[in-house]
């Protein structure tokens, strides 16, 4: 019975796994075929680095995963401060359930409604081409913003209140005693949901290709357009990458959730847990 | 105390702001352009329009549907057996199973057909056994597949926390007083880790019914799902207000199944998501 319970785990694992191994593999292959090694090389990499392009869409996706994620991670830091201070159960639950709704949503309609928002306002301000970085900005932050807010509240919940009065009381104004006593117990909180708000935006496909333009590609819009009708070794070696930089920055994000108080406990709503740090 | 609390009153504001403009508001941008037509005036017209995607909703369910009860099969069991390892294996475990949640669905539906297309590593396998050459790409099965092996990780994810939750007495008691391994199974730890359940269900349940990058890069083509049809809608100016409506009729549809679903589990714990 052991046997065979160990025997299950480990071929579902194998298949969750051997896709992305054979995508990382045949990115060092020597040949151009997918079913036999030619010996390892470089040569798609290269291929892909004199690709202005594929250049390009890098640093596009950097910048605007750069940005939202701050963006989002400022605006969702004072949204759980709130949401953790205010006396009003009501009111709490609906600032709540307002952040769940984008991750109930299918993307696809994240993405729709998003574009239709922009193109309508566009319309009515009578502008040509709405759609480009700074609605990729809008949009990206947008649906950073529960994350980083379940990231932080639990960081909120759990300081000591007294340190709070402490400070009011010695003569600390509100925003002197957010920044010097409650932002840095929070901290790790605040970290561990920029990185996220960082990797979810470079990973992002589906709103993104709602709310883009041809003239700002990020990665995987770019990966999408390349590969719509045959495989491209090229962008087995762009895939590798990007699985690369997301493992670093999970290492990051866990290391820096573990920081301060001890690990974070899967409480709360199971988005957290769904992609929340890498303990649950 | 009292300036603090105008602090803490003005600290919501910019949360309030975005999420009405960036979060309601969209969502009311979708039900106007389902509404009106192209100038703007009222139609009821774009609704009863989808009757002609009524096939399109059919095989969208029906395709979700498998690839969600796949999912329970494969992954309730596998929740089960990672349970039941020791501590040290378990945590491994965790985080090889979140990892793939990280990376982007398009990388891992990209290299899942890179593993099954045509002169790919599966069909050559199969070549190199003597079987017949397969066309995996471009049917039913690599579409649902697709699904599966995108979203496995989800179900399987809620359903393991709630069985590490489990209280490990509740089994003994049920041992101690007379159930079978079988009868343990179906009337103590199905029911208990039933939240669990609902919970991977619906993170299965949604993204498999809205998809439209699985059917295209496995689907080959062939197969029109809801997603694929809404984000055709999209591509062009013209057929924005058929595409509002479409997306609107599949997000009520999904908010009924939602709450359908949650009845299910009332009588459990909490509910994970």
């Amino acid at each position: 019975m052991k046997f065979l319970s160990r025997f299950y785990i480990g071929i579902i694992f194998f298949i969750l796994y051997a896709p992305i191994l054979v995508v990382v593999l045949f990115s060092f292959n020597a040949s151009g075929s997918l079913s036999e090694f030619a010996g390892f090389s470089l040569y798609w990499y290269k291929d892909l680095f004199r690709n202005g392009e594929a250049l390009q869409a890098l640093k596009n996706s950097l910048i605007l995963a750069v940005t939202s994620s701050l963006a989002a991670t400022a605006l969702g830091t004072l949204a759980a401060f709130a949401i953790a201070r205010t006396k009003s159960r009501r009111k709490q639950k609906l600032m709540e359930g307002i952040s769940n709704i984008p991750m109930m949503n299918p993307d696809i309609v994240t993405g729709v409604s998003m574009m239709l928002l922009f193109v309508g306002v566009g319309a009515m301000l009578r502008l040509d081409d709405t759609l480009g970085f700074w609605t990729m900005l809008l949009a990206h932050t947008t649906f950073n913003l529960p994350y980083v807010i379940l990231s932080v509240l639990p960081k909120f919940r759990q300081m000591d209140k007294s340190l709070t009065e402490a400070a009011l009381d010695l003569g600390c104004t509100p925003a002197q005693t957010f920044l010097r006593v409650e932002l840095p117990s929070i901290l790790p909180g605040v970290v561990s949901g920029l990185m996220m708000g960082f990797t979810l935006s470079l990973d992002d496909f589906v709103i993104s290709h709602f709310v883009s333009s041809p003239d700002f590609k990020t990665l995987p819009l770019y990966i999408y357009n390349q590969t719509a009708h045959e495989v491209k070794f090229s962008m087995y070696a762009l895939c590798t990458l990007m699985i690369l930089a997301i493992l670093l920055l999970l290492i990051a994000v866990n290391l820096a959730g573990s920081m301060g108080q001890g690990r974070r406990k899967g409480k709360g709503k199971g988005s957290a847990l769904q992609k929340g740090g890498l303990t649950p | 105390m009292k300036k603090r609390s105008v602090f803490e009153r003005m600290a919501e504001a910019p949360y309030l702001v975005w999420s009405a403009m960036f979060i309601l508001a969209p969502l009311l941008f979708v039900a106007y352009f389902a509404f009106t037509d192209r100038n703007g005036s009222f139609t009821l017209e774009n609704i009863t329009s989808l009757s002609a995607y009524s096939n399109t909703f059919v095989m969208s369910l029906g395709f979700a549907l498998i690839a969600t009860a796949i999912c329970l099969l494969i992954g309730y069991p596998l929740a089960y057996c990672m349970s039941r390892t020791s501590e040290r294996t378990r945590n491994i475990l965790t985080v090889l199973l979140m990892l793939p949640m990280w990376i982007s669905l398009l990388i891992r539906t990209y290299s899942l057909m890179a593993l099954l297309d045509n002169g790919g590593l599966v069909s050559s396998f199969l070549v190199g056994l003597g079987l017949p050459k397969l066309t995996f790409i471009g049917t039913e099965g690599a579409v649902i597949l697709g699904m599966v092996y995108d979203f496995l990780p989800y179900m399987v994810l809620p359903i393991y926390t709630s069985m590490n939750k489990l209280d490990k007495r509740y089994l003994e008691a049920a041992a101690d007083l007379g159930c079978n391994s079988r009868k343990t199974l179906f009337r103590v730890i199905l029911p208990l880790t039933m939240p669990g359940i609902v919970s991977g269900v619906t993170m299965v349940f949604v993204p498999s019914i809205s998809t439209f990058y699985i059917s295209q890069k496995l689907g080959g083509g062939s197969f029109d799902l809801i997603g694929d049809t809404i984000e055709r809608q999209f591509q062009n100016a013209v057929t924005y207000h058929t595409g509002a409506a479409i997306s609107l009729v599949m997000m009520i549809l999904i908010f009924i199944s939602l709450a359908v679903m949650n009845k299910f589990s009332d009588g459990g714990e909490d509910i994970i998501v």
